[in-house]
Formats: C-alpha cells, sequence, structure tokens
C-alpha cells in the first residue's frame, strides 16, 4: 500500500529528519512506526498525506507518487485515507455531530437523513452517539480522541493513519481505541500506519513493525521479533531503558567542568 | 563622516529582505485566495456568516464610536467656525470631515482592534491546534474554507460600517451642534446639501474599500501564518493591529493625494 524509498529530508533549519528512510507498508495490515521522540514520525505522516514534500527519495501510496501528484490527484488520494491527529483537531465551532459529518458534507451528495445514520453509526462504534450534541470543548481528551477517530472512519477509508493514537488516554479510552484500530483492520480490512512510541500499546496490536532513529529505519519485524533483537538501540527503546545508545543526556560540556567554571 | 559598522548596515539589509520576503508571501497568500475563491461563492453561508462575525457583532462599538466623535467633531467645528462666526457650515464641515476621513479612517483602526484581532487568532488558534491540517487531509482547502469566507467578510462589512460610522457621527454633531450649541437645524442640513458633493462620498467609499481589503488581508495573512505557538499567536494578533493601523494611514494619504 505504502512504499518508501530513500527519503531524505531536511527542516528548514537543516537539521536532518530522514536521511534515506526506506520502509514498505503492507496492504490490509496494522503497521507500526516507532522510534524515539524528534525522530521525524509525524513528519512521514505528513509526507504519505502529500502536507509536506521530500528533497529527495519517493513515496508511494498504492502505487502513486504523492510529491508528483498535482493538487486534483492529491485531494482525490486523500479522500481514500483517513487520519487521526494526535491532538483530535476537531474544528470547535462544529458539534462533535457535524465535526463527524464533516467529511460527508464535503465529498457526497447524501441526503440528511442517509448522512444522521452513517454519522450515527460510526459515533456509537466509538460509543459517543449520546455525545452528538456536544461541542469539542465539552469533551475529555479520550472522548475527543474517539470523535477524531470516527470522523477519519466516516468516509470508509482504504488506509488510516494514526498519529500516537494513545498518547494521553486514560485506560478505558486506550482500551477501546486499540480495539477499534484491531476492528477496522480485521473486519474492514482497512490498512492501518500507526505512529506511536508506546511499545507495550504497539506490541498488542502491531502485525509489524519498524523502529526509525537517526533519520532511517533501525530495526524491523513482528513485535516478538524485535523484542529479541539483538541490536542494543532496539533493546533500548523496547526495554524504555533511560540510558544507552540513545544517550539520556543532551549533548553537554563536561558536568564538573560546567558547574565550577564559574559561568565563564 | 564615519562609516556605519557593517552590523548595522547587515542588520538593515536583513529586516530589508525579510520585508520583500513578507510582500512575496503575502502576493502568493493573495493569489491561493484567489484560487480557492470558487469554493467560497459555491458556499455563500460561510460569506454571510462571517459578514455577521465581522460586520453585524462589530455595530456596536461602530456606532458608539461613530456617535462621540461626531460629537467630538460638532464642538471642535462650532468652536472654529464661531470663531469666523460661520456656525452654519457645521453641518457641512462635520459631513465632509466624516464622509472623506474620519469615516473611514477610524473605522478601519477600529475593525483591526475589534475583527481583526479576531480573525487573526481565530485562524491562528486553528493553526496550532492542526484543524487547518486535519482539513487538508480530509481533502478541504482550508483556504477556501477558512480564509477566503473571512476575508470576504470583513471586505465586504467594513464599507457598510463605515458608512454606519458616518451616519452615526453626523447625528453626533447634530446632536451637539444644533442641540446644545443652538446652531440652526435648517442651515446645518442646508450647507450640507451645499457642499458636500457626491465625490465626496465616493472618495470615502472608495477609501473604505480599500481599507476594507487592506484590513482583512493583514488579519487573515497573519493568522494563517502564525508560529503555531500561544506566543506565535498573541505576535500575529499585535501585528495585525499594528500593521492594519499603519497600512491604513499611509494608503489614506496615498488615496487622498491621488484624488485631490
Amino acid at each position: 500500500m505504502i512504499a518508501v524509498d530513500g527519503l531524505r529530508y531536511a527542516t528548514g533549519t537543516g537539521r536532518v529528519i530522514f536521511d534515506g528512510l526506506s520502509l514498505t507498508v503492507p496492504r490490509g495490515g496494522v503497521t507500526a512506526i516507532m522510534g524515539p521522540s524528534g525522530t521525524g514520525k509525524t513528519t512521514l505522516l505528513r509526507m504519505i498525506t502529500g502536507q509536506i514534500r521530500p528533497a529527495a527519495g519517493r513515496l508511494l501510496v498504492d502505487g502513486e507518487d504523492v510529491a508528483a501528484l498535482d493538487r486534483a490527484g492529491l485531494y482525490a488520494l486523500r479522500r481514500r485515507m483517513g487520519m487521526l491527529f494526535q491532538n483530535s483537531a476537531l474544528l470547535t465551532d462544529y458539534s462533535v455531530f457535524e465535526n463527524v459529518a464533516f467529511p460527508l458534507r464535503e465529498h457526497t451528495r447524501l441526503p440528511e437523513p442517509l448522512v444522521r445514520t452513517v454519522v450515527l453509526t460510526k459515533l456509537h462504534a466509538v460509543g459517543l452517539r449520546g455525545a452528538a450534541a456536544l461541542m469539542p470543548a465539552e469533551l475529555s481528551g479520550g472522548m475527543a480522541r474517539r470523535v477524531a477517530l470516527a470522523r477519519a472512519m466516516v468516509l470508509d477509508p482504504e488506509l488510516l493513519l494514526y498519529d500516537e493514537p494513545f498518547a494521553g488516554l486514560d485506560p478505558i479510552s486506550m482500551g477501546m481505541v486499540l480495539r477499534l484500530i484491531r476492528a477496522n483492520n480485521d473486519v474492514l480490512g482497512v490498512t492501518s500506519v500507526v505512529v506511536s512510541h508506546d511499545v507495550e500499546q504497539i506490541n498488542t496490536i502491531a502485525d509489524y513493525c519498524y523502529v526509525v532513529s537517526g533519520g532511517r529505519v533501525i530495526g524491523a519485524g513482528t513485535p516478538a521479533e524485535l523484542q529479541d533483537s539483538a541490536s542494543p538501540l532496539i533493546r533500548q527503546f523496547m526495554s524504555g531503558e533511560a540510558d544507552g545508545p540513545v544517550p539520556f543526556h543532551y549533548p553537554a560540556r563536561d558536568y564538573q567542568e560546567e558547574l565550577f567554571d564559574g559561568g565563564a | 563622516m564615519a562609516a556605519p559598522e557593517a552590523g548595522t548596515i547587515g542588520q538593515a539589509g536583513r529586516r530589508l529582505g525579510a520585508a520583500v520576503r513578507k510582500l512575496g508571501a503575502v502576493a502568493f497568500f493573495l493569489m491561493a485566495m484567489l484560487r480557492a475563491l470558487p469554493y467560497a461563492m459555491r458556499r455563500p453561508a460561510l460569506v454571510w456568516r462571517q459578514v455577521h462575525n465581522a460586520g453585524v457583532l462589530s455595530l456596536v462599538i461602530i456606532m458608539t464610536s461613530g456617535f462621540f466623535v461626531g460629537m467630538v467633531i460638532g464642538l471642535q467645528g462650532y468652536d472654529a467656525f464661531s470663531r469666523l462666526r460661520q456656525e452654519d457650515l457645521l453641518g457641512a464641515g462635520a459631513a465632509l470631515t466624516l464622509l472623506k476621513e474620519l469615516g473611514p479612517v477610524v473605522t478601519a483602526l477600529l475593525f483591526a482592534g475589534r475583527a481583526g484581532t479576531a480573525l487573526t487568532a481565530e485562524i491562528g488558534l486553528m493553526r496550532a491546534t492542526d484543524q487547518l491540517s486535519a482539513m487538508e487531509v480530509m481533502a478541504v482547502d482550508p483556504m477556501g474554507r477558512i480564509a477566503v469566507p473571512r476575508f470576504l467578510g470583513g471586505v465586504i462589512s467594513v464599507p457598510l460600517l463605515t458608512a454606519v460610522f458616518s451616519s452615526i457621527g453626523i447625528l453626533g454633531a447634530y446632536f451637539v451642534g444644533v442641540q446644545l450649541m443652538g446652531v440652526d437645524n435648517g442651515a446645518f442640513w442646508s450647507q450640507m446639501q451645499e457642499y458636500v458633493e457626491s465625490e465626496d462620498v465616493w472618495e470615502g467609499v472608495l477609501k473604505s474599500a480599500v481599507f476594507g481589503v487592506a484590513a482583512s488581508l493583514v488579519a487573515v495573512f497573519e493568522g494563517y501564518t502564525s508560529e503555531r505557538t500561544a506566543e506565535g499567536v498573541g505576535l500575529a494578533t499585535t501585528r495585525t493591529v499594528v500593521i492594519t493601523s499603519v497600512l491604513v494611514l499611509i494608503l489614506d494619504y496615498m488615496i487622498t493625494a491621488f484624488l485631490l
């Protein structure tokens, strides 16, 4: 479904995010992209949706080179995708119902009774049919994430992208989101890309994982294979050790020297 | 004469470069809005909602300010004309001042302070909370959905608010001049009819239209390009007021010089 080959990208300040990143996401599976904070996981999702263009390399979604698409082609491709944002990104001046109905109203000519049926079905799936009339400001973080998930699913996309779907969720919401991600895949055959650094949760739902660090893939395999990896970097990440190949301390001068030089 | 320090010249050059880049960015932004215009035109409800937000919700401050500005013109005008024993000209003087200058300028400044800042903050927060990105991913152009309706709402509202400001201002001048200071009622209105030409009214309409475009463009552009942080949105809001105020005064001089 997604093929990334030799992707290179640097920010405007010159910080290298991707330095030859290559990976593939098979159709119909749950693929996790993991890695320490700041490794460009969200940037990769923005490249898949065509919001950022790579400096070099190719990124194909269903055979189409995203960076080469014109505006109409990109919008056509995006209509086949759904994305769950880390901060939910609900439209704050619309109710829960209108948020979920938004893509339907924009891209279909469904009659209002059918829009209502589809929206209530999706809200029921995330357990929030009763919250349809609420405004986003009245929702908890977990509820907002579930509404955003209903909105991402409302057009029945072929590809669902999840940006840190577990961050900041209470255990009940977490369990519900985990179940929904897996169900979308098992029941509807949706291809899912889950970006997260939550190793424990990823282990329960991912079919295949990539660990990204330093701008490239440093490890790939099933969750079980990664747990048994011999690579110190992957072992550090999977077991959550504070220090290791990825140092605990940001690069700095010698500690003693800096403390006793009087600020010179 | 001592040569200016290289650092000073470099700094001035960098600032000039940044200003030119920003002008280029505004031009690109305007072109992107033009491209997204058909989307907004197909959804007039989005535009009318913004006319309500920017225009109708500004009416109270515009009417209050207009009345008090008119009353001040009534007092100052009466004082000046009475020294020349020409109190009857108060109506004409107040109308010309309000229609040609104070109406368009003060309305644009008030618009920047009330509606312009609200537009910038709203769009900036939508950007900071990924709402604009979410629209893009949902294959909805935020330029057409968010920027253009707000821009058009401002462009439509400012001339209408200016008309309200000037009308209420004339009533304020009438209240002070005729009701409090004793200027002759008939003279107040007849002198206004005698000396105010349709060109004077059109000058005000032209200025308000130009100011409406400038104020709305600045507000929407600053919001759309603000940093995705609380501080960034705050700074963008401040820039909206500062840039609009200076721009309106500069444009006012240029239009006046061109028309006179």
